[in-house]
């Protein structure tokens, strides 16, 4: 007979066992990070996947994300006279959460997936069995370079998105709004203040993580075979993607007092 | 005292596959020891097992009086391990140079008699310069077997372990790397276990062979006595091997 209760509870107790595991392995991530040997070829050559190649993708994300900020704000804002506020809504939006959030996403998309590919197919094809062997800790030659990476590379990604996103705002504002030049630029200055860069910065480190662990996870667990990396590989970006809109929520809620 | 002793080790799966069910085997120093056994016997479950990739279930496996399980000793323990995988197990990320300075580099702290080794062993398993740069995925699996073997000689071990090591490959490439293998262990004077299904490899490259079956190895010796052996199992085998010999020489006429 059929139970759905029954399947509720083993459905929630395998979530939590899964949850458990995933924390168990940041744990020893986090501590393959700390201890020698290091990698620094290999930490070298992620934060190039990581950093350097993901730049154009996030560049083209913060730059329209920036445009229609400025639009949306302008549609919005003239309906009580306030249009003048747009060169602030558009710097604080970006810095706290557009530019983080946005950069972060399409970060998950396009690396988590390839780390969760890569890891996997190197267990597939015994790579971390021959790394074992040789006496080489697989975290610490695999995972440990990709968390590393993940914090150190994001904050530099989502700060030229920072950069990139209120260009936009400034693009469109000035061609389309009538915005003058100075006004628009010293209302942005005036507006932005560290702390908006700064949580939004600690958000892409916290982000970088959760895209690397994910990534790392699944490729170290895939199931066998093709069809099991491809599972690894999806499972990747959905875990890191739902990761990141958790933590951004957390972070938020920490750093804006609430 | 045996260079590699299995003791009675068992080993099942979730769901209750039990795949190695009390294997006892010792493995003398310097030989050539051939375990034979059919497709999803267990074979590469007892190398994970030798080499502590995965746990055993009971039993214990030692190498020099060192227990696998020795958790102060492991480091000893798989230094005298090298491992030429079914699949070669290069890294993708690296050349073939690279691959063999990275097996090198485990016992070598030096950056450039590293390099120096790698060439050697390179050019010793007969892969020419032009290829030493390129990537596993740009070479051929003959040559990929090839670099694999350089880098399991490059850690200079004590044991050298070949899974399958003709699995994939043509029977004339077949043929070269067996002898390939076979120079490389008369010339190392290393302890050699080598895993396969093929009769044809295992004497070639035999001291002596064990038969795996049902988990078990039921049987020790000669490939020249398997034909009389009284077991059962080892007569089939025997028979059913020659037969696909006699056939692919006559379709290959
Ligand atoms: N990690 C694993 N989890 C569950 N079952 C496994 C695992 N590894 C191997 N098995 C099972 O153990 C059995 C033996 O597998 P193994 O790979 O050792 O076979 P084999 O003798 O090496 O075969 P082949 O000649 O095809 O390489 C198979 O039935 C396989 O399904
Ligand atoms: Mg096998």
């Amino acid at each position: 007979m059929y139970n759905p209760l029954a399947t509720l509870g083993k459905y929630t107790v395998s979530t939590l066992d899964e949850m458990g595991r995933i924390f168990l392995f940041a744990l020893k991530g986090v501590k393959s990070c700390l201890l020698p040997p290091f990698y620094f070829r290999e930490i070298f050559r992620q934060m190039t996947t990581f950093g350097f190649y993901s730049l154009p993708i996030v560049g083209l994300t913060a730059v329209f994300a920036g445009m229609v900020l400025a639009l949306q704000t302008y549609v919005g804002f003239t309906r009580f006279n306030a249009e003048g506020a747009i060169a602030s809504v558009v710097v604080i939006s970006i810095t706290r959460e557009l530019g983080p959030v946005f950069a972060g996403l399409m970060v998950a998309g396009r690396v988590s997936s390839s780390i969760a590919a890569e890891i996997g197919s190197m267990r597939v094809s015994e790579q971390i069995d021959a790394l074992m062997t040789m006496g080489v800790d697989p975290f610490k030659f695999l995972v440990a370079p990709r968390i590393l990476s993940g914090i150190l590379t994001a904050p530099f990604l989502v700060l030229i998105a920072d950069i990139i996103g209120v260009m936009g705002g400034f693009l469109v504002s000035t061609t389309l709004l009538d915005f003058s030049t100075g006004s628009y630029i010293s209302q942005t200055i005036q507006n932005m203040e560290a702390i908006d860069v700064i949580s939004g910065l600690v958000k892409a480190a916290a982000f970088g993580f959760s895209v690397a662990i994910f990534g790392c996870y699944h490729g170290f667990y895939s199931d066998l075979g093709a069809r099991g990396v491809g599972n690894a590989t999806t499972s990747a970006v959905v875990s890191s993607c739902i990761g990141i809109l958790i933590l951004n929520y957390l972070l938020t809620a920490l750093f804006f007092g609430i | 005292m045996s260079k590699i002793v299995f003791e009675d080790v068992h080993k099942s799966f979730d769901g209750g596959l039990r795949v190695l069910n009390g294997v006892s085997l010792k493995v003398e120093k310097g030989e050539s020891h051939i375990i034979l056994g059919r497709s999803g016997c267990g074979k590469s479950v007892l190398l994970k097992c030798l080499t502590g990739i995965m746990p055993v279930d009971s039993g214990d496996i030692l190498a020099d009086d060192i227990s696998v399980g020795d958790k102060k000793r492991s480091k000893e323990y798989l230094q005298k391990f090298s491992i030429l995988f079914q699949g070669n197990a290069l890294f993708d990320s690296m050349t073939i140079i690279d691959n063999v300075v990275f097996g090198a580099s485990q016992k070598n702290k030096d950056k450039s008699e590293r390099r120096k080794i790698a060439e050697e062993k390179l050019l010793a398993v007969g892969l020419e310069k032009r290829v030493f740069d390129l990537y596993p995925a740009e070479i051929s699996g003959g040559m990929q077997k090839r670099a694999a073997l350089a880098r399991a000689i490059a850690v200079e071990p004590e044991i050298l372990l070949f899974d399958e090591p003709t699995s994939g490959l043509d029977p004339v490439t077949a043929g070269i790397i067996c002898n390939l293998l076979k120079e490389t262990i008369k010339s190392l004077g290393v302890t050699a276990l080598t895993i396969t299904h093929d009769l044809r490899v295992a004497e070639f490259l035999e001291d002596r062979i064990s038969l795996l079956n049902e988990g078990r190895i039921v049987w020790t010796g000669h490939a020249r006595d398997m034909e009389n052996s009284g077991n059962q199992f080892v007569e089939n085998f025997h028979r059913a091997s020659n037969v696909i010999t006699q056939r692919s020489a006559i379709t290959a006429e």
